[in-house]
C-alpha cells in the first residue's frame, strides 16, 4: 500500500511537471506576441522591445522556463498583462465560486445518476429501464450551455423561482449546478446500472435472497456497498470532463469562477492568466485522479494496489 | 476484446445482424443519415440564403421574428432566416466533427500502436505524454489554444483533435499489448516476417472494429466540443453559420426569442445523440468493452 502511494504520488508530480512544460511551450511557441499586445498597435519598435525586456521575454526559452518554474514553486504565477494584479491573487478570488459550483454539480450528478441507475438495473429489460436509459443518453448528448439557457428560460423567466444569473445566495447556485449535473447524471446512471447488474449477479446476492433477506435490504446492504461506492470514486477520474462543463456553465450564468476568468483573459490575450487558469484546472484533475486511485481500491477489496 | 472470428466471418454475418436487432442503434443510424443528408443537400433544402439579411426579417422595432410561414422557425438578430442557418450549420458541425475526430483517431492509432508494439523507451515516452495530456481538461485546453491560434474552421478541428486523441491512444495501446502477446504474432516474428509487415498484416486488422467505434462515437464528443467552443466565441467565427455560434450571437436576446436557442440546440442534441446511439450499438454489436 505505501509503495503504491509513493509511486502514484511521484507519477502525479511528474504529470504536473509535464503540464507546466507543455503549457509554457504552447503559449510561447504560438504566434501571438504579448509585448506587442500590451504596447498596442501604434507603439514604436523601441517601446515594444523595452516591454519585451521588462517582461523578460527576450531571454532564451529555457531560461524563461526555469524562472517560470522557480516562480511556481514559490506560488508565483506571474502578473496579469491586462490588470495590475498577481495571477495567484486573481485565481484565489475565483477559487471559492468554482469550488462551490463543482461540489454542487457533483452532488446533483450523483443525486440524479445513482438512483436512476439502480432503478434501471432493478427493473432491467422493462419499460422503466428503457425510459431511464433513454433519458440518460439525452443527458449525456445534450450541450450544457443549451441546457443552462433552457433552465434559465423555464425557471428564472417563465416561472421566476431562481435568479437569471450571478452569484451570491444558495438560490443562485441551483440552476448552474443542475446544468453541470445533468450530463454527468446521465453518465453515472449508465455506470451505476452496469455496476448494479454486476453485483446482482454475484453469489452473495443470490445467497442473501435465498435466505429470505428482504429485497430492500439486499439493495441497501449489498448493492450500495459493492456497486455504488466504487461508482462514487469515479468522480475523481471524471474531473477533467467535469471542469470543461463548469467553464461553459460559468459563462452562461455569469458565475465569477475560474472558467470565467480564463474566458475573459482570452479576450484580452492575457497569457499569464490563461496559463495560470489552465494550470489550476489541470491541478484539479491530477488531485482528483490521485484521490480516486487511492480511494477506489480501498472501497473495492477485489482491486489490488499495484 | 476483439474476437478475430467476427472479422474472419465477413461483415454480413454476426455483427450486422446484432446491430440491426438493436432498436436504439437503428434510431441512431437513421439520425446520422438525416444529419448527413441535410448537410449534403443544404443548398436544396434551405428556403433562403443563410447569410442574407431580409428587410422583412425583423419587426418594425428591429426585433427578430417568431416562426411564421415565410420564416419557418423565425429569424435571427440580423433578420436572417434561422432555418437556413441551422441547415447550413449542419455542414460546419459535421465537417469539423468528421475531420477533427478522424485526425484524433489517426493520432491515437499511431501513438497507441507504436507504444504497444515497440515497447521500451518509445512506449515510456509516448504513454507518459498521453498521461500528461489526459490531465488537461480538454475543453479548457481547447479554449486556450483556439483563442491564441485565431480560430478558423480548420484550426478548431485541429485543436479538438489535439485534445481528443489521448483516450483513443490509451485504448489502442492496451489492445495492441494483448494482441502482440498472441501466438500468431510470435509465429510471424519467428518465421522472419518484417516488423512493418507484421504490423500491417497481423496487428492493424484486429484494430479495425475499435477504430470504427471511435470513429463514430467520437463524432458525438467532437460535435459537442465544437458547439461549446463556438458558443464561447473561440470556435467557428461568424458569419459562417455554426450551431454553437448562432446561440452565442442570440444569448442576450433569447428570453424574448427562445427559438433562437431551441432550434440550433435541438440540432446539436440530435446530431450528438444520433452518433452516440449509433456508436454504442456498433460497439455492442462488435462486442467491445465499455468506455466513456
Amino acid at each position: 500500500m505505501i509503495p503504491y502511494l509513493l509511486k502514484r504520488l511521484l507519477q502525479s508530480v511528474f504529470v504536473l511537471f509535464g503540464i507546466t512544460l507543455i503549457t509554457f511551450l504552447l503559449v510561447f511557441l504560438l504566434p501571438a506576441d504579448p509585448a506587442r499586445m500590451i504596447a498596442g498597435r501604434s507603439a514604436t519598435v523601441a517601446t515594444v522591445e523595452s516591454i519585451r525586456h521588462e517582461l523578460g521575454l527576450d531571454r532564451p526559452l529555457p531560461v524563461q522556463y526555469v524562472s517560470y518554474l522557480g516562480g511556481l514553486l514559490r506560488g508565483d504565477l506571474g502578473r496579469s498583462y491586462a490588470q495590475r494584479a498577481a495571477v495567484s491573487d486573481l485565481i484565489a478570488s475565483r477559487f471559492a465560486p468554482t469550488l462551490q459550483l463543482a461540489l454542487a454539480g457533483i452532488f446533483f450528478e450523483l443525486l440524479i445518476g445513482l438512483p436512476a441507475g439502480i432503478l434501471a438495473a432493478l427493473r432491467r429489460g422493462t419499460r422503466v429501464d428503457q425510459f431511464v436509459m433513454a433519458l440518460a443518453f439525452v443527458g449525456v448528448s445534450a450541450p450544457q450551455f443549451v441546457v443552462g439557457l433552457i433552465l434559465i428560460y423555464l425557471f428564472a423567466y417563465l416561472l421566476p423561482v431562481f435568479p437569471l444569473g450571478g452569484y451570491g445566495t444558495p438560490l443562485h447556485l441551483v440552476l448552474p449546478a443542475v446544468a453541470v449535473g445533468l450530463a454527468g447524471g446521465g453518465w453515472y446512471a449508465r455506470v451505476t446500472r452496469s455496476a448494479t447488474i454486476e453485483v446482482l449477479r454475484q453469489d452473495f446476492v443470490r445467497t442473501a435472497r435465498a435466505k429470505g433477506v428482504y429485497p430492500t435490504r439486499v439493495v441497501l446492504k449489498h448493492v450500495l456497498k459493492n456497486a455504488v461506492l466504487p461508482v462514487v470514486a469515479l468522480v475523481g477520474l471524471d474531473i477533467g470532463v467535469f471542469m470543461g462543463g463548469i467553464v461553459v456553465v460559468e459563462s452562461v450564468f455569469g458565475w465569477p469562477g475560474i472558467g470565467q476568468m480564463i474566458w475573459q483573459a482570452i479576450q484580452l490575450v492575457d497569457i499569464p492568466v490563461i496559463m495560470g487558469g489552465v494550470l489550476v484546472t489541470a491541478l484539479f484533475v491530477v488531485v482528483g485522479n490521485l484521490i480516486a486511485d487511492i480511494v477506489y481500491p480501498a472501497l473495492d477489496p477485489r482491486i489490488r494496489y499495484q | 476484446m476483439v474476437r478475430p472470428r467476427v472479422l474472419a466471418r465477413g461483415p454480413r454475418s454476426g455483427w450486422a445482424r446484432r446491430f440491426f436487432a438493436n432498436g436504439a442503434g437503428v434510431v441512431g443510424l437513421v439520425g446520422v443519415v438525416i444529419v448527413v443528408a441535410v448537410a449534403l443537400a443544404a443548398p436544396a433544402l434551405a428556403p433562403h440564403d443563410p447569410s442574407r439579411q431580409y428587410f422583412d426579417g425583423l419587426t418594425l422595432e428591429g426585433d427578430p421574428l417568431p416562426p411564421s410561414g415565410r420564416f419557418p422557425i423565425g429569424t435571427d438578430l440580423l433578420g436572417r432566416d434561422l432555418l437556413s442557418r441551422v441547415i447550413y450549420g449542419a455542414r460546419v458541425s459535421l465537417l469539423v466533427g468528421v475531420v477533427a475526430n478522424g485526425a484524433a483517431v489517426l493520432i491515437g492509432l499511431v501513438v497507441g500502436v507504436l507504444a504497444g508494439y515497440f515497447r521500451g523507451a518509445v512506449e515510456t515516452v509516448l504513454m507518459r505524454l498521453t498521461d500528461i495530456m489526459t490531465a488537461f481538461p480538454a475543453l479548457i485546453l481547447a479554449i486556450a489554444l483556439a483563442a491564441i491560434l485565431r480560430p478558423s474552421l480548420w484550426i478548431v478541428a485541429l485543436v479538438i483533435a489535439l485534445v481528443n486523441w489521448v483516450w483513443i491512444a490509451r485504448a489502442i495501446h492496451s489492445q495492441v499489448l494483448s494482441i502482440a502477446r498472441r501466438d500468431f504474432v510470435e509465429a510471424a516474428a519467428a518465421l522472419g516476417m518484417s516488423t512493418w509487415r507484421t504490423l500491417f498484416r497481423h496487428i492493424l486488422p484486429h484494430l479495425v472494429s475499435t477504430l470504427l467505434v471511435f470513429g463514430t462515437l467520437g463524432i458525438s464528443t467532437t460535435v459537442l466540443l465544437e458547439a461549446s467552443l463556438s458558443f464561447l466565441g473561440v470556435g467557428v467565427q461568424p458569419p459562417t453559420p455554426s450551431w454553437g455560434g448562432i446561440i452565442n450571437e442570440s444569448q442576450s436576446y433569447f428570453l424574448d426569442a427562445p427559438w433562437l436557442v431551441v432550434f440550433p440546440g435541438a440540432a446539436i442534441l440530435l446530431t450528438s445523440l444520433s452518433f452516440n446511439l449509433f456508436g454504442e450499438a456498433l460497439r455492442d454489436a462488435l462486442d467491445l468493452a465499455e468506455r466513456r
